[in-house]
């Protein structure tokens, strides 16, 4: 039997690389059971809907730990910076009535908000630096403090532990860096709200320009000419 | 096999032949994955370990099944084989064993299975008709040489990227044209040491 293998080179090649296929496959079928990872995707799921201002308004450290204790099964209305539109994500992934936010933690405010220390009250103590979960706060002990605003989320970590109350929470204006497109809250990708954002531009200009130049016969300028010219 | 020789194939991979600059094997990864210094040196290190595992399996398939059988007309197919389970076996064991080695490695690893310099040192030894020894130092050798000019270059195309460069050499023209000259900088080093 093996010498009629070692004599038929097509045989003993098929068997040579049929067999170590099968080996490598047993090999690998072995590992992919042995070193299996405990991976939760449902908590990476959860993470990417939490806000991630870190702000540990619900009791917890940090985004991350709150999606575990809510694949844990804790309440999933503990989220103020994320507000409803946080909640309904959350109670439509995890498949469960959405309740309303838990006024316990916090209250969710529309507008976005950031720390600003008023400098000349500073006192320097770094206490706001502490608290700060974004390390959105510069300074140093007995030196003015201030706050990176691009940083801050806005948690009012910050506003509790200042011993001479010089920390305001003002709300961000909107201007041409931060103002953004009041986008419908669906599970769409953004990009298709962009467009149909755009779309219905185009005409209104043209209607405009139209009414302008004179009971919309400049939307086709050629006409008017020719029938002057007849 | 004395310890001498041994030396002198690392440093013949290492610096004459490196496998990116004097064979040109492995030049996807060395414009692709050398924008960041820190994903580079993933990158090389994952490549180091894939190399070194990967030129022992061939050898010994090599010698083993492929030898005995005179089914050496079928290397190209069955390395490609042993190198991807490798490369996906490495990957499991990594995850389970050491995550935070996987965090820095894990995203490489795949794209490596189909890295030619890989394939390259798998072929490469059983041309020269290394004995086991020589066919792992030298794939070690010559994934240290690609991880040196690799974390090398993407440090230069670090500095590059702040660079004041000419509009029409801009981004992978300008890398191009630095691997091209890190391979004359190279070419340096031929003669250095001599095999046989």
């Amino acid at each position: 039997m093996i010498e009629f293998i070692f004599q038929n080179p097509i045989l003993s090649a098929l068997i040579a690389l049929g067999g170590l296929s099968a080996l490598f496959g047993a090999v690998l079928g072995f590992a992919a059971v042995k070193f299996k990872v405990e991976g939760d995707p449902i908590v990476e799921q959860i993470d990417a809907l939490l806000p991630q201002t870190q702000c540990g308004q619900c009791g917890h450290p940090g985004c991350r730990p709150y999606a575990q204790a809510i694949a844990n099964g804790e309440a999933i209305n503990k989220c103020p910076p994320g507000g409803q539109a946080t909640i309904n994500a959350l109670a439509d992934l995890l498949d469960v009535e959405a309740p309303s936010l838990d006024s316990e933690h916090g209250e969710h405010l529309d507008v976005k908000r950031v720390a600003f220390i008023r400098e000349d009250e500073c006192i320097g103590c770094t206490k706001c630096i502490q608290a700060c979960p974004m390390d959105a706060i510069l300074g140093a002990a007995k030196h003015m403090h201030t706050v990176i605003a691009d940083e801050c989320t806005g948690c009012d970590l910050c506003v509790e532990p200042c011993p001479v109350d010089c920390i305001d929470m003002i709300p961000v204006e909107t201007d041409l860096k931060t103002w953004k497109w009041d986008l419908p809250a669906t599970n769409q990708k953004p990009v298709f709200h962009v467009i149909a954002q755009e779309v219905p531009v185009i005409p209104l200009e043209t209607n405009v320009i139209a009414t302008d130049l004179g009971r919309g016969s400049a939307l086709n300028s050629d006409k008017p000419d020719g029938e002057k010219a007849a | 096999m004395s310890f001498s020789e041994l030396a002198i194939i690392l440093l013949s991979t290492v610096l004459v032949n490196n496998f990116v600059l004097a064979q040109f094997l492995g030049l996807c990864p060395f414009m692709g994955v050398s924008n960041k210094l820190e994903s580079a040196i993933g990158m090389a290190g994952a490549t180091t370990f894939v190399m070194t595992l990967a030129s022992i399996c061939t050898y010994l398939v090599d010698t083993w099944v492929l030898a005995p059988l005179e089914l050496q007309y079928l290397r190209t197919i069955a390395f490609i084989l042993v190198i991807a389970a490798v490369v996906q076996f490495v990957k499991m064991f990594m995850e389970k064993t050491s995550p935070l080695l996987y965090r820095v490695l894990g995203v490489f690893l795949p794209l490596i299975t189909v890295n030619c310099a890989v394939l390259g040192v798998a072929l490469l030894n059983t041309q020269k008709a290394h004995s086991f020894f020589e066919s792992t130092m030298y794939g070690f050798g010559g994934a240290l040489g690609f991880a040196m000019v690799l974390v090398l270059f993407s440090a230069m195309r670090e500095r590059l990227a702040v660079a004041d460069v000419p509009v029409p050499f801009k981004g992978a023209a300008i890398g191009m044209i630095t691997a091209g000259l890190m391979a004359l900088a190279f070419m340096g080093f031929g003669g250095l040491v001599s095999l046989q």
